[in-house]
């Protein structure tokens, strides 16, 4: 089996357009969450998201490319370029045969299903855009970051909902391990902010209207985020070859399902992929120091994953750190985990743990140091990424500094 | 039909009885109706009634609306037709 190395890595979310930018915004604890704007807003009760701001896709794009990129494909290659900059890799031969894309979304082109059905449905268009179908498929980022950078080998995305984007890391993870590809961009990307997508959630009735404050003591919902992170995995044996800068490692991962709810998650589930997890990256629970958090900022996942850490870290779960960054950049849906896996290698690599901002009170049932407010320098030698989703599906990585 | 009668009856169809079977002092829970029923039970009302209930499933005993038995779900429900017209 072959190590597993981080050589790239690249964002665009609230918080900022690039990794430094994300990481700076995160050991400041800012909020990249605000007032949506965006057509038909006022029809909304849900009016706030940490949306991508001062994004100009024109600026970055021709219009023969604006014709087949959903924003959500923008955000994918934007984060792409950043990652694959960053590795210094360039795809040919061999490498460019057996290198491949796995990226995670849930919703895939959401804004251009909303355009679309609202230009024929409420305006009475009956014709459309030759290329509607191949720009909303959730495939669509995964073959444009594949023609883009010459990628030949094995490529598809991963549709699970909140986990969309651990589950497509661990796949790319489980390739690079396993000698199947020297190499694999990896992460995933969502972009759900436009009235379709939010009015969508409103009717769940787990959105907060003003605030996500994670683990806090009256909390009361999810706000949704949009974004990309996008990563390089690499053979440790291939990018030492070639001297690439090492972010960090990643040594193991899991997945599990709940088979119980469709919607409430599982402590049960929870519990099993991180155990899982840590005993497929071959490390005692003791070693983990941070744990990023699926911490939605919902009554139900904030309770259950504290009780799943309690379980599976024993008294350690007192000595760790876990703070949820969606507090900062919003839940990003399909593309959450990827963001946050960046607040992992911040901890990894900069020795700097990114808090769970908006925290009021503590919570009885969330009683572990979720690095409330303020971010906190620390040694982290092992962290931990969690996903759950809707559905019960589960996907937790476990990554090491090098 | 009586607005009790038609809570009563979109209570009663999530919850998978007859309308007879609700009573007034019954909870939710007594009637066998989940988060997510409440959820959905919710809407119904809502499209019913052409109203907006306050109700955040994070926080549903904070929230502005009394779920304490189908009595006081009425009772409000009363209140937010009355505010309407």
């Amino acid at each position: 089996m072959n190590r597993v190395v981080i050589t790239g890595a690249g964002t665009i979310n609230a918080l900022g357009h690039s990794v430094p930018e994300t990481f700076e915004a995160m050991r400041e604890g800012r909020c990249g969450i605000g007032e949506l704007n965006f057509r038909d807003v006022e029809r909304l009760t849900i009016r706030i998201g940490g949306q991508v701001r001062g994004f100009e896709a024109e600026a970055r794009f021709n219009r023969q490319q604006m014709a087949l990129y959903d924003r959500f494909t923008q955000f994918t290659l934007i984060a792409a370029k950043e990652a694959i900059t960053q590795s210094g890799l360039a795809f040919h031969g061999d490498l460019s045969a057996r290198t491949g894309v796995v990226l995670g979304t849930a919703g895939g082109g959401v804004s251009t299903w909303d355009d679309n059905y609202r230009s024929v449905y409420e305006d009475g268009k009956n014709r459309v855009h030759p290329f509607v179908v191949p720009k909303l498929m959730n495939n669509a980022a995964a073959s444009h970051v594949s023609m883009e950078y010459n990628l030949k080998g094995p490529s598809f995305t991963v549709s699970t909902a909140c986990a969309s984007s651990n589950h497509a890391m661990a796949q790319a993870f489980a390739m690079v391990r396993s000698g199947m590809a020297p190499a694999m961009v990896t992460g995933g990307s969502e972009s759900m902010l436009c009235f379709g997508g939010v009015k969508a959630w409103e009717g769940l009735r787990v959105m907060s209207k003003d605030a996500c404050r994670p683990f806090s003591l009256g909390r009361n919902g999810m706000v949704q985020g949009e974004g990309a992170g996008i990563f390089v995995f690499e053979d440790y044996e291939h990018a030492r070859a070639r001297d690439a800068e090492i972010l960090c490692e990643v040594i193991g991962f899991a997945m599990s399902s709940d088979a119980s709810d469709i919607v409430m998650p599982s402590k049960q589930g929870a519990a099993r992929a991180m155990a899982n997890a840590l005993r497929d990256a071959r490390v005692n629970p003791e070693a983990v120091k941070y744990i990023n958090a699926h911490g939605t900022g919902t009554a139900a996942n904030d309770k259950t994953e504290c009780a799943a850490v309690a379980d599976v870290f024993g008294p350690h779960a007192d000595n760790l750190m876990i703070s949820s960054t969606k507090s900062m950049h919003g839940h990003l849906i399909g593309g959450t985990g990827a963001v946050e896996l960046l607040a992992c290698i911040m901890a990894l690599r900069d020795g700097v743990v990114a808090p769970t901002i908006g925290y009021e009170e503590p919570d009885p049932e969330c009683a572990l140091d979720v690095v409330p407010n303020v971010a906190r320098e620390a040694d982290v030698q092992v962290a931990v990424s969690n996903a759950f989703a809707f559905g019960g599906l589960n996907a937790v990585l476990v990554l090491q500094k090098v | 039909m009586s607005i009790q009668n038609r809570v009563i009856a979109i209570i009663a169809e999530q919850a998978v009885l007859e309308p007879s079977d609700v009573r007034m002092d019954s909870t939710l829970e007594d009637l066998g109706i989940d988060s997510l029923g409440l959820v959905e039970s919710i809407f119904a009302i809502e499209e019913e009634f052409d109203i907006s209930i306050p109700f955040n499933a994070n926080a549903p005993t904070e929230s502005d609306f009394d779920l304490t038995n189908v009595a006081a779900i009425v009772a409000g429900i009363e209140k937010l037709v009355a505010a309407k017209s």
